[in-house]
Order: C-alpha cells, then sequence, then structure tokens
C-alpha cells in the first residue's frame, strides 16, 4: 500500500499517449495588477480589461476543464483578485471537481475578501513576495508597502486554515536573500516555498540585462537550496526553478509541449505555456470559438511541438529526449531565432557558448528596470 | 523512522487536499499542493474512509471485516500509511473528545 508521489514535474504518463490528457490548466484571468515586477512573464502586449473574458464564459472554461481531465486550476493573471467575479469562478470550479489554487501579489486584498475566497472553497494559495525584507519587495515591486500587505495576507491565509506557498522568483538584485526567504516561508507557517530563478520572457526579457545574476551567485543559490531541502525535510518543501542560462541541460519545459498543461489568457486564447505567444508562426485558437477539448486536441499550435516528431536530429537521436523534451521552444525562439532548434541551454546545442556569453554579459548589466506597466504610453506614428 | 498514531485518533484530510475519482483516467487521485498522488487501490480504500469521523480504530475493524485479513495485519499497514500521510502534512489526526461533551 503506498501512495506514489508525483510531482507536477515528474507525472508518470506513458511516453506516447494518443493523445494525452492534461493535469493542469493556469487561468490568467487578467492582466491588471497593482504591482510592476520587471520579471514579470506576462507578454509585453498586456490584454486590457475591456477584451477579458467575461464571467459566464470563464465557468464554460471551467466545465470544459474538467470534462477534459483536467485536475488543478490555477487562478492567476495578473492578479486574479481584481476579477470581482473570482469567487464565483472558485465555487463553479468546486462544483464540477477541480482543484483551486489562487495565485495571488496579495496587495489590495482584505481579510473579509479572504474570507470570502476560502469559503467559496479556495483549496491553495501560492503568495509571491519579490524580496524578503520590505526594502526589496517594495523596490523590485515598485509599490510602497507592499511587503507588510502580503505578510498580512499570509498571515490570514493560515489563520483560516488555508495551505500557504511562498513564492521567490529570484535574481540578481535579490538571490542573495535566498535563506531569508526560507525564514519568512517558515515564520508564515507555509508548508511549501518555490525559489524560481526569473525566466527570460515578456518583460523578464526585456530586463534581462538588469535581472540576470552571475555565475557564482546561481552556484551558490543552488547549494543552500539543497541544503535547505534537507535540513527542513519535513516541514517545509521547497521547489526551485532552476536558471537554465548557465545549465548543462536544458529545462523540461512544461514537461513537454501539449502534454499536461494548457494557459488560457485574459481575452481567451488557448496557449501550450504561458510565454507561446512569443513565436509568430503559430495561429492560437480562442475558447470564444472553440471548446476547450478541440483546442486541445486539434489547434496546429498545440500539435506544433507535441511529442518527439517535431525534433531536429540532436534532440531526436538524443536519450534525454523524453526526459528534456527539447527544452524550451520559447526560449529556442528568442535565442536561435528559430522555435524548432535544440534550446541554447542545452550543452549540445551550436549555440550554447553564446548563450553563456550572452548571461555573463548581462550579469555585468544595469541595474535600471523597465518595470511592467499595464498601460503602454502611446508610440506616436 | 515513522511515528505510531494513536490507534482512538480521528484522521482527517487537511485543507487543500481532496480524495477524488478522476473519470477521465479511470483512477483515484488526491490533489494537494501542486501535487496529484496516485493512491494504489488498499491505499485509495483506507482513505474513502478518513472522514475526520472514524477513529484508526474503527478503520481498522471495518478494513479488517471487509476483506478478511487479520486485524493486527491491517492495523500495522494503516499506521505506516496515515503516519506517511501525517507526515506529509496530507492528513491531521485529532483526539477524540473525552466525555460526552455533545450534549
Amino acid at each position: 500500500m503506498s501512495l506514489i508521489e508525483e510531482p507536477r514535474s515528474r507525472v508518470e504518463v506513458p511516453a506516447r499517449p494518443a493523445p494525452p490528457i492534461p493535469y493542469g490548466m493556469l487561468a490568467e484571468l487578467t492582466h491588471r495588477c497593482p504591482l510592476q515586477c520587471p520579471y514579470c512573464s506576462n507578454p509585453v502586449e498586456l490584454d486590457r480589461r475591456n477584451v477579458e473574458l467575461d464571467t459566464e464564459t470563464w465557468l464554460r472554461v471551467f466545465s470544459e476543464a474538467a470534462k477534459l481531465g483536467v485536475l488543478q486550476v490555477h487562478l492567476s493573471g495578473g492578479e486574479p483578485t481584481a476579477r470581482r467575479d473570482l469567487e464565483q469562478m472558485i465555487r463553479h470550479c468546486v462544483d464540477v471537481g477541480l482543484y483551486t489554487n489562487l495565485i495571488t501579489a496579495g496587495v489590495g486584498v482584505t481579510p473579509e475578501r479572504l474570507q470570502a475566497i476560502s469559503d467559496a472553497g479556495i483549496d491553495h494559495v501560492q503568495l509571491s513576495f519579490q524580496g524578503a525584507t520590505a526594502e526589496m519587495t517594495d523596490k523590485v515591486s515598485n509599490f510602497r508597502g507592499a511587503h507588510e500587505r502580503k505578510l498580512a495576507v499570509g498571515r490570514e491565509v493560515r489563520r483560516l486554515g488555508l495551505p500557504l506557498t511562498v513564492n521567490s522568483v529570484v535574481h540578481r538584485a535579490n538571490i542573495h536573500q535566498i535563506p531569508d526567504f526560507i525564514e519568512l516561508a517558515l515564520a508564515l507557517d507555509a508548508r511549501r516555498i518555490e525559489i524560481a530563478h526569473s525566466q527570460y520572457y515578456g518583460w523578464a526579457l526585456r530586463n534581462r540585462g538588469a535581472l540576470m545574476p552571475t555565475r557564482d551567485q546561481v552556484f551558490w543559490a543552488l547549494d543552500v537550496v539543497e541544503e535547505a531541502r534537507v535540513r527542513l525535510k519535513g516541514v517545509l518543501t521547497i521547489d526551485a526553478v532552476v536558471p537554465d542560462y548557465y545549465a548543462k541541460y536544458p529545462k523540461p519545459c512544461m514537461n513537454g509541449w501539449g502534454r499536461q498543461s494548457l494557459n488560457v489568457t485574459p481575452s481567451g486564447k488557448v496557449l501550450p505555456c504561458h510565454a507561446a505567444e512569443t513565436i509568430p508562426s503559430l495561429d492560437f485558437w480562442n475558447v470564444r470559438e472553440h471548446s476547450l477539448t478541440d483546442v486541445w486536441l486539434n489547434s496546429p499550435a498545440f500539435n506544433a511541438f507535441r511529442g518527439t516528431d517535431w525534433m531536429p536530429d540532436l534532440c531526436k537521436s538524443c536519450e534525454r529526449k523524453e526526459i528534456d523534451w527539447g527544452g524550451c521552444r520559447c526560449q529556442a525562439m528568442a535565442i536561435a531565432g528559430d522555435a524548432a532548434a535544440t534550446d541554447p541551454a542545452c550543452h549540445l546545442s551550436p549555440l550554447h557558448a553564446d548563450l553563456l556569453a550572452l548571461a555573463e554579459a548581462d550579469a555585468e548589466g544595469s541595474d535600471i528596470y523597465d518595470y511592467r506597466r499595464y498601460f503602454q504610453p502611446d508610440r506616436a506614428g | 523512522m515513522t511515528a505510531t498514531l494513536a490507534a482512538t485518533g480521528v484522521p482527517k484530510l487537511a485543507r487543500g487536499v481532496r480524495l477524488r475519482h478522476d473519470e477521465a483516467r479511470g483512477q483515484w487521485v488526491l490533489l494537494a499542493p501542486e501535487r496529484v498522488l496516485n493512491p494504489d487501490p488498499v491505499a485509495v480504500e483506507i482513505l474513502k474512509k478518513v472522514d475526520g469521523a472514524r477513529s484508526i480504530d474503527a478503520i481498522v475493524d471495518e478494513l479488517a471485516t471487509a476483506f478478511t485479513v487479520e486485524r493486527t495485519t491491517v492495523a500495522t499497514d494503516v499506521d505506516a500509511f496515515l503516519s506517511g500521510l501525517a507526515e506529509k502534512g496530507l492528513i491531521e489526526v485529532t483526539s477524540p473528545v473525552i466525555g460526552d461533551a455533545a450534549s
């Protein structure tokens, strides 16, 4: 008798299921957010409020997700609590059997609102911290007082008896605070912390020169996390998202394209990952015109890099092809200019040395952020 | 090094942990924060009885009867399994109320 522990990153799925069934759906309910984090993975062109899906459409999408086999829904954004119909969506997810995870910045969320979210049946709350100190959080998020508000939300989440994950994105300015982030998570009685090295898509790609850590910082961080993992076993689960610019093997992005998860944008586009829109050749179907099952099974974007048939020979002949799944398509696009190329993070890629040189040069870059802005200044033609 | 749980303790799934049947894949799953766990058939039978009302003793009794297995064997297995869940924070075990507190 056992529980086969299967973290998100290691869920066993038959090698070539026909068709695969997704486990998770990221629902980006809105791009509105009070914070301006320069590492935000949202696209630089943010969806305006007037193109957001209405309540009724989201409820249909959740029903379709449950029918498709999705088990967990991640309610995200932007800041998901900016949607006044969030509680209604949570109740609906509960009704159709979906596990709900709220991913919040924790700014502007009152105790009354949290109570309502809890009463609606939320299963888990992920709370972001941009720093382990007020000074750092406020600087990175460009929001004075953000840190104190987040602490208050974290305490309230626990007072309500909800499981809490602290989510910390680390980069050059705050990577040295990893031990303090861990202490912060323990002080808030979180059972889990995500230490995610900034991934360079969307706003983060634009700010790469201000975010990129040095090689020494990265290797120090990996050691610190490993030590803490052992020390805090059974007390705090530490999940790390690795910094692949300095890595030998690419990350198994999304555990394979169109294999385990999908992402719905505020305006209803269905993406295989949150950065997929950076690949210009792909055409994304919208939930306004297609059912989720139809998109998952039949949309050209989902089938473009599914499985291993699309791979270049270098990947196809590699024994790690069903471990790494070819790495990240968006990174191949950003660095190699070809979404079907071997991820340059892989040491076998002809561009691997270039990627490393780029990281090392960026690590010496300016510390000035181009903060995420919801309203882009008009560019006069 | 699994802890032994009090046989009179009453286990229940922690907030944020749910057992459900997954129709699409034809299996039972235990859902937890950022985790999908696949309990084997015996684990499922135990988990179905973890309802915040039955004591560990009662769960063992019912399983021993239902599957006609030696009670001590069942007790050992159930304790090992539930101790593991408790360590992971997936269940909470509360002591039963002493006396007739309800009325």
